[in-house]
């Protein structure tokens, strides 16, 4: 039962964001004084729930009717998000539960919150699931969501994005992160991408626009993919074989 | 058949030097209760319900664990969202038990039922006393912070326990849930940052 095999490597902060970023005000008292105190891995961390046979309603993977009215849909512009899940080595994430949410193509969430002037849609709710195949792959159809301003001091605009929550096969793995659009204008100013001081780190966090999968006079496809944190023992074969 | 799962296994363009490096984190955000816990938010007939434990428990066992989240100013944090993952009661992840709350969106307060947990290992096969795991994520967190929730009860497991064992004396405290009355309630406060701030780990 106890097995250092399923171990994973340690986490590479340097792609990770910073904790304490005050052009992010809200990390100014959000984030821990103290440093984080390392504990060796135990089975808690490297063992997780696993969602693989969640009865998912047929349409919690498309936002563009899973709110909607009969015969209606979202309004904006119509996408598919999809992608594979992988960890550190390469190998697809199976059976895992994701999780998005996003505003409206105005900019707006349907939450009791969100106060921006841009209207609800009232056929978008801004949320869905899914689970991955064996082969790690997910996709979403959805509307891109609107950029908005947000209160932070200043005059400060969020990127059209979507929020990702993401299990892998240990609660280490556990991820949330947002998805950004290729080109968007916003990604390079604003401060919570910002936190990421790594621009390859958020390169990574840019879906790409994928023409090849786009369905002709219907919608467009962008390509993200997930990185989750992979073993610590495959990750030192493959560079062998690498080597 | 969907007619999108035609595009399922198309070779990925990007990602493709190994090893891979983990995608970064971001924040979760003021409105994570919309993702995560829909019902909750309001954001009705999306999902029939909220996905807030994965087992059924044991009645007779159930302990109701209650509490907040602060921030540095000792103000209490409404938008945040915790997930909790124990061994079951023999000790096994296998069918180990998983929560998630977020808190309420008026009050701050979280809550969930769920039992003692039991002791368990380390990847050694070491003995550990048993703990909760628990995930917080919120608007102004950029990297989910994981700590622990500890039992007084188990205090000899607790005194000969490696892990707590690397936590600084004046510190521990901060990790232990506090037994209420009635007798299977119990309370774990979270604070960020400041003054009895909580400790966190990194695995």
């Amino acid at each position: 039962m106890n097995d250092r095999s399923k171990e994973y490597s340690a986490r590479d902060l340097s792609g990770q964001p910073e904790m304490d970023y005050p052009d992010y005000g809200s990390t100014i008292h959000r984030h821990p004084s103290h440093n984080l105190i390392v504990l060796p891995q135990s089975m808690a961390d490297v063992t997780s729930p696993v969602f693989g046979q969640l009865d998912l309603g047929v349409n919690e993977s498309d936002l563009i009717i899973n709110f909607a009215s009969s015969g209606a849909s979202a309004i904006g512009e119509r996408i598919l998000v999809h992608g594979r899940a992988l960890d550190e080595a390469g190998r697809p994430v199976a059976n895992a539960l994701i999780e998005v949410w996003q505003a409206n193509a105005g900019g707006r969430y349907r939450h009791k919150n969100d106060a921006y002037l841009a209207p609800l849609d009232d056929n978008f709710g801004g949320c869905g699931r899914c689970v991955t195949n064996d082969d790690g792959y997910y996709h979403f159809r959805t509307i891109k969501p609107g950029p908005y301003p947000w209160p932070n001091g200043g005059n400060d605009w969020r990127p059209a994005h979507i929020h990702f929550s993401i299990f892998g096969s240990g609660f280490a793995q556990r991820l949330i992160t947002q998805m950004y659009f290729e080109g968007g204008p916003h990604i390079a100013i604003c401060p919570i991408v910002q936190t990421i001081k790594d621009p390859r780190a958020i390169d990574q966090l840019v879906a790409r626009l994928d023409m090849a999968n786009s369905i002709p006079m219907d919608l467009r496809a962008y390509r993200f993919d997930l990185v989750l944190r992979g073993p610590k023992s495959t990750l030192f074969e493959n560079k062998l074989e690498g080597n | 058949m969907d007619p999108l799962d035609t595009r399922r296994n198309r070779p990925a363009d990007t990602n493709t030097k190994m090893p891979l490096r983990e995608t970064a984190s971001q924040t979760a955000g003021p409105y994570v209760h919309i993702g995560c816990l829909p019902n909750m938010a309001g954001v009705e007939s999306v999902f029939v319900d909220d996905l807030t434990c994965n087992v059924t428990l044991d009645a007779d066992q159930i302990i109701t664990l209650s509490g907040r989240v602060f921030d540095g100013d000792g103000e209490v944090c409404k938008d945040v969202m915790l997930e909790f993952w124990q061994a079951d009661a023999s000790g096994d992840y296998e069918h180990g038990i998983w929560h998630r709350a977020g808190t309420d969106l008026g009050t701050g307060e979280y809550s969930i039922d769920t039992i003692l947990p039991s002791a368990t290992s380390d990847l050694d096969g070491q003995k550990l006393a048993p703990f909760i795991n628990v995930w917080v994520v919120a608007r102004g967190i950029n990297l989910g912070l994981l700590t622990r929730i500890y039992f007084y009860e188990n205090d000899a497991l607790n005194a000969a326990d490696p892990h707590l064992a690397l936590v600084p004396n004046k510190r521990k405290q901060t990790l232990y849930a506090t037994q209420m009355d009635p007798p299977n309630t119990y309370r774990f406060d979270v604070r960020l940052q400041g003054v009895n701030e909580t400790v966190f780990f990194q695995i």
